[in-house]
C-alpha cells in the first residue's frame, strides 16, 4: 500500500510534468498536423537556460533567497524558448507548410539534433546539477512521503493548464487557434490571421515548455543536454494518448502515463518474477504508445480528429 | 532500369564496367598509401553504410514508410553474430551460418514491428518505429541479469573475425607476397556484400514488387483498389530492408570484435535516414553517394582539430562534437531548399516541388478505418 | 453481375445510402446518376471495399463482396477508376498500367531477384499487355510519360487502362469523361460500346445525362442516399421523381 500511494505520488508529478510538455505537442498537431519533434529539445534548453542563470546568480557574490533564484532562472528560460519555438517554425517549418508530410517531420528531426548538439558544445557532455535552493520538506500521507517540491509541481501545473484552458476557450486568440485547427482555410477567410495564430501556438507552447523543463531538473536534481529527447517522447505519448490535437487530452494522458509509468516501474520485477527491473520504466511509455495506436488511434478524448475525417 | 548513365556502345560500357572494377579493386591500397591505413576503415565503414542505407531506402524510399528504428535490425544482426560467434556463450559459428541466420532473424522483427504499426498514418510510424528501436536498445543495455544475455552496457567482447578457408580477416597476413590488412579483408568482404545488395536494389526497383511499393507510396488507396494487398506489400517492404539490417549487422559485430548498445542508438537511424535524403530518396545513385559523403565527410572533419591547433594553438571545438550539428543543419537544410535530394531520381523531384497535399488529405479522410 | 441489396451506409448522424438496392445485368452499361452529393460515389466506395456498410450486401456474379478488402474485390474481377483521378503522378504510364497487372501476376522477392525464364515471360507479357491497353485508349505514344504530366483527359484514360489491366468482369467508372473535350468524349463512348460488345459490364457514374442516356441500358437514380428509380434511359426520362429531383426542367 506504501509503495503504491508512493508510485501513484511520483507519477502524479512526473505526469504533471509530462502534460505541460504534451501541451506543445497537442497544440501544433491540432493546428498544423506537425509532429513538432524538436518540441523536446525546446524543453531541455528551458532546464539548461534557467540553470546557467541559477548557477550564475548562486555563484555569485548576491546572497538572494533560493526560491527568487530559481524564480529568475524561469523568468530567463521563459523568453528564451518562446524565442526558440518561434524562431523554429519560422525557419524550418513555415516553408514547408505546403511540402509532402515527410518533409516537415525530417526537419523537425533536424532542428532536434541541432539543438541538443549546440546544448552540449555550450554546457558540456557531463550532467548539470541544480543547486540545492530548494527546501526539502518533506510530509507524510498513508505511509509515503510528498516533498514540497511535489506539491508545488502539481499544483502549479494544474494552475497552468487550467489558465491555457480559459485562454483556449474564452480568448479570441483561443477563438481563433481553435478555428485554425478546424480549417485553415476557412479560418484565413474569416479574417484570422494563420500565420500569427500559428506563432502564438509555437510560442504558448514553448513558454511550457520552459516551466516544465525548470521542473523535470528540479525535480531531479540535475540536467543534461540529452534529457529532452526521452522527456519528448513521453510527452508526445502522452499526447497521442489522451488524443492528440485535443487540449484536455494532453492534460489527463500526460497524468496518466505518469502514473502508469511509476506503477509500472514500481511492480514490474513483481510482475516478472524479478526477470525486469525498475530500469524499464523508459519502456513503459511505448508500450503505451504503441497500444494506444493499435486500438484506439484517436485516443482518450480524441472525438474532434476522428470526426474530421 | 539502371539510372547509371549509359554510355553510347557496349564497348565503351564495357571499358567503363572494367576501368571500375579495377579502380574499385586497388581502392584499398591506394587509400592506405595516399591517407594512412586509418582510411581504409574509414572506406570499410563507408561499404557497411551503403549497404545500411539502400535497405532502409526500400522502406523509407520505395514504400515511403518513414522508419526511424531501422537501427534495431542492425542491432539484432549483431547481436546474434556477437552471441554466436563469442565467448561469451562460448559458440563459435562460422560467418556464413550465421548472417543467414541474421537475415532470417530481422526479416522476421520486421515483420512483427510492421504488423502493428502499419495501419497508422506517415509521421505516427514514424515514432512508434522509433519508440521500437528504443526498446530493443532499452533491452539490450539491461538483458544482463538476471540471466546474462547481452551483458548489458559493457557490450560483448572478443566477437570471431571472419575467417574464409582458414584464412582469418582478424589480423593482417601475407597473401600472395602482398601485406594485407584486417581492414583491407573486410574491405573486398564489404565490397561483395555491398555488390549483392546494389544487385538485389536494382532488380527489386524494377520488378512488380518494386512498382507496388512506388504505387503504395504514391497512392495508397488507388494501390488498393488496383487489387495491391497493401498490408502485406508493406509488411514486405519493411522485411526486406530489415534483413539488409541484420546482414549488415552481422559484418559491422564481425569486423569491430566488440558490440555495445551505444552504438545502435537512435543517431545511428537518423544518420541512415541522412544518407538517403542528403542523396535523394528512393533513387540508389543518389543513396549511395549519400551514404559515402556522411561516412567520409565526418572523417574528414577530424582534421578541423588539427587545423583549429596550427591555427590557434589549441582545440576550440571538437570536431566530433560539430559532427551530428552538421548532419541536423544539413537535414533541415536540404528539406528547404533541395528535397528531392543531391541526385534524384526524376520523379522525386516533381513530386516534392508540387504545390499541393491536396491528394494526401483526400487519402486520409477517403479510407475508412480499417483495411 | 451485380447484386446490390439493402445497401445502407452512415457517417456519424448522416445517412448518406438508405437500402439502396439494384442488379446490374452481365453485358451491360449500367448508369448511375443524381445530383451531386446524391451518395453515387459512396455506393462506389461501399462496392470497391474502400468502405465497409453498415447494413445490407453486395455480390458479384453470386459471391459476396461487401466489406471485403479492395484488394480481393479486385482479384474477383471489378475494378474502379476514380472522379478525382488517383494515379501513380511519379511513375510512367506504363508503369501505371503495369500496376493493373499486379493481381495478375505473381512474381514475388525471389522472382525478382533471380529473374527466372518465368518471371521474364510474367514482365514481358505485363509490358506487353499494358501497351496493347495504352493503345486500346489512345495513349500508345506517351507510355514513358509520367502520368502526372498527362493531361487531364488523357489521365482519366489511363485510369481507364489501368483499371482494364487487371481485367475486371465489371468496371465502374466514376464520372469518366469529366473536364473532357467532345471529340474525347466521343472516342471515349465508342470505347465503352466496344468494351461492352467485347461482354465486359460497365457501370457509370456520369453528370453528362445527354452521356448517359445515349449510352446506357438501364439506369437508376440516386437522390438524396435512396434509390428513386431505375429503367431503360427513356423510363427513367418520364418518371415524375427523376423529373423532381434531377432532370428538371431539361427533360420536360
Amino acid at each position: 500500500m506504501e509503495i503504491f500511494v508512493q508510485q501513484l505520488i511520483n507519477g502524479l508529478v512526473l505526469g504533471s510534468i509530462y502534460a505541460l510538455v504534451a501541451l506543445g505537442y497537442t497544440m501544433v498537431y491540432g493546428i498544423l498536423e506537425l509532429i513538432n519533434f524538436a518540441h523536446g529539445e525546446v524543453t531541455m534548453m528551458g532546464a539548461m537556460v534557467a540553470l546557467a542563470v541559477i548557477g550564475a546568480i548562486a555563484g555569485s557574490a548576491l546572497d538572494l533567497p533560493g526560491l527568487l533564484v530559481v524564480l529568475a532562472g524561469v523568468m530567463v528560460a521563459i523568453p528564451a524558448c518562446m524565442a526558440l519555438g518561434y524562431t523554429i517554425e519560422k525557419v524550418a517549418y513555415r516553408p514547408l507548410r505546403r511540402a509532402p508530410r515527410l518533409a516537415p517531420l525530417i526537419t523537425a528531426i533536424g532542428v532536434s539534433i541541432v539543438l541538443q548538439n549546440t546544448a552540449m558544445l555550450i554546457w558540456g557532455r557531463q550532467y548539470v546539477s541544480f543547486p540545492p535552493l530548494i527546501p526539502q520538506n518533506s510530509h507524510a500521507i498513508l505511509g509515503a512521503h510528498i516533498t514540497d517540491l511535489q506539491i508545488f509541481i502539481i499544483l502549479l501545473s494544474l494552475l497552468i493548464m487550467a489558465g491555457l484552458w480559459l485562454l483556449v476557450q474564452k480568448t479570441s486568440l483561443g477563438r481563433a487557434m481553435r478555428a485554425t485547427a478546424q480549417s485553415k482555410e476557412v479560418a484565413a477567410l474569416m479574417g484570422v490571421n494563420v500565420d500569427r495564430v500559428i506563432s502564438a501556438t509555437f510560442l504558448i507552447g514553448s513558454a511550457l515548455a520552459a516551466v516544465a523543463g525548470v521542473m523535470v531538473s528540479a525535480y531531479y536534481g540535475l540536467a543534461h543536454y540529452y534529457m529532452g529527447f526521452m522527456l519528448g517522447l513521453k510527452a508526445f505519448s502522452a499526447a497521442v494518448l489522451g488524443g492528440i490535437g485535443n487540449i484536455g487530452g494532453a492534460m489527463l494522458g500526460g497524468l496518466l502515463l505518469g502514473v502508469i509509468e511509476a506503477l509500472g516501474a514500481g511492480y514490474i520485477g513483481d510482475l516478472t518474477g524479478g526477470f525486469l527491473g525498475s530500469h524499464y520504466q523508459d519502456v513503459f511509455a511505448f508500450f503505451v504508445l504503441i497500444l494506444v495506436l493499435v486500438f484506439r488511434p484517436s485516443g482518450l478524448l480524441g472525438e474532434r480528429v476522428a470526426s474530421r475525417a | 532500369m539502371p539510372d547509371l548513365s549509359l554510355p553510347r556502345s557496349r564497348a565503351a560500357a564495357l571499358a567503363a564496367l572494367i576501368v571500375l572494377a579495377a579502380l574499385l579493386a586497388v581502392l584499398p591500397f591506394l587509400t592506405e598509401a595516399a591517407l594512412g591505413r586509418s582510411w581504409v576503415r574509414v572506406l570499410d565503414f563507408a561499404l557497411l553504410y551503403i549497404i545500411l542505407a539502400l535497405g532502409l531506402n526500400i522502406v523509407v524510399g520505395y514504400a515511403g514508410l518513414l522508419d526511424l528504428g531501422y537501427v534495431a535490425f542492425y542491432a539484432l544482426g549483431a547481436y546474434l553474430y556477437a552471441w554466436l560467434a563469442s565467448p561469451h556463450f562460448g559458440l563459435h559459428l562460422p560467418f556464413w551460418a550465421i548472417l543467414p541466420l541474421g537475415a532470417v532473424l530481422a526479416g522476421v522483427f520486421g515483420v512483427l514491428l510492421g504488423a502493428p504499426t502499419l495501419r497508422l498514418r506517415g509521421d505516427y510510424l514514424a515514432i512508434v518505429t522509433l519508440g521500437f528501436g528504443e526498446i530493443i536498445r532499452i533491452f539490450m543495455n539491461n538483458l544482463n541479469a538476471p540471466v546474462n544475455i547481452t551483458n548489458g552496457p559493457q557490450g560483448i567482447n572478443l566477437i570471431d573475425p571472419v575467417s574464409v578457408a582458414g584464412l582469418s580477416f582478424g589480423k593482417t597476413q601475407q597473401v600472395l607476397g602482398l601485406t594485407v590488412s584486417s581492414a583491407h579483408f573486410y574491405y573486398y568482404l564489404f565490397l561483395a556484400f555491398t555488390l549483392v545488395t546494389l544487385f538485389i536494389a536494382y532488380r527489386l526497383q524494377d520488378s512488380r514488387i518494386g512498382r507496388a511499393w512506388v504505387a503504395i507510396r504514391e497512392d495508397e488507396v488507388a494501390a488498393a483498389a488496383m487489387g495491391i494487398n497493401t498490408r502485406n506489400v508493406k509488411l514486405l517492404a519493411f522485411a526486406m530492408g530489415a534483413v539488409f539490417g541484420g546482414v549488415a549487422g552481422g559484418l559491422f559485430a564481425a569486423f569491430q570484435g566488440f558490440i555495445s548498445p551505444e552504438s545502435f542508438n537512435l543517431w545511428e537511424s537518423i544518420l541512415i535516414l541522412c544518407m538517403i535524403v542528403l542523396g535523394g530518396m528512393g533513387h540508389i545513385p543518389g543513396v549511395i553517394l549519400g551514404a559515402l559523403l556522411l561516412t567520409v565527410l565526418p572523417e574528414a572533419l577530424r582534421y578541423l582539430g588539427d587545423w583549429q591547433r596550427i591555427a590557434f594553438g589549441q582545440v576550440y571545438v571538437e570536431p566530433t562534437d560539430l559532427r551530428m550539428l552538421l548532419f541536423g543543419a544539413a537535414l533541415v537544410l536540404m528539406m528547404i531548399y533541395r528535397p528531392e535530394g543531391l541526385i534524384p531520381s526524376r520523379q522525386r523531384k516533381r513530386e516534392f516541388h508540387a504545390e499541393d497535399g491536396v491528394a494526401e488529405q483526400e487519402q486520409a479522410s477517403l479510407y475508412d478505418t480499417r483495411v | 453481375m451485380l447484386t446490390v441489396k439493402a445497401v445502407s451506409k452512415h457517417f456519424g448522424g448522416i445517412a448518406a445510402l438508405q437500402a439502396v438496392s439494384l442488379e446490374v445485368r452481365a453485358a451491360e452499361i449500367y448508369g448511375l446518376i443524381g445530383p451531386n452529393g446524391a451518395g453515387k460515389t459512396t455506393l462506389f466506395n461501399c462496392m470497391t471495399g474502400l468502405y465497409t456498410v453498415d447494413a445490407g450486401e453486395i455480390r458479384l456474379a453470386g459471391a459476396p463482396v461487401h466489406n471485403q478488402k479492395p484488394h480481393r474485390i479486385v482479384a474477383r474481377g471489378f475494378a474502379r477508376t476514380f472522379q478525382n483521378i488517383r494515379l501513380f503522378a511519379n511513375m510512367s504510364a506504363l508503369e501505371n498500367v503495369q500496376v493493373g497487372r499486379h493481381v495478375r501476376t505473381r512474381a514475388g522477392v525471389w522472382g525478382a531477384v533471380l529473374r527466372d525464364r518465368r518471371t521474364r515471360a510474367e514482365e514481358a507479357d505485363s509490358r506487353r499487355r499494358a501497351r496493347e491497353l495504352l493503345d486500346i485508349v489512345g495513349l500508345g505514344h506517351k507510355a514513358r510519360t509520367l502520368a502526372g504530366h498527362l493531361a487531364y483527359g488523357e489521365q482519366r484514360r489511363l485510369e481507364i487502362a489501368r483499371a482494364l489491366a487487371t481485367e475486371p468482369r465489371l468496371l465502374a467508372l466514376d464520372e469518366p469523361v469529366a473536364g473532357m473535350n467532345p471529340a474525347e468524349r466521343q472516342q471515349m463512348r465508342e470505347l465503352f460500346l466496344r468494351l461492352r460488345d467485347q461482354g465486359l459490364t460497365l457501370l457509370l457514374i456520369e453528370h453528362d445525362v445527354k452521356l448517359v442516356m445515349g449510352l446506357c441500358d438501364r439506369v437508376a437514380v440516386l437522390d438524396y442516399g435512396r434509390k428513386i428509380a431505375e429503367g431503360s434511359p427513356s423510363e427513367v426520362r418520364r418518371d415524375p421523381a427523376v423529373i423532381a429531383a434531377y432532370l428538371g426542367g431539361e427533360a420536360a
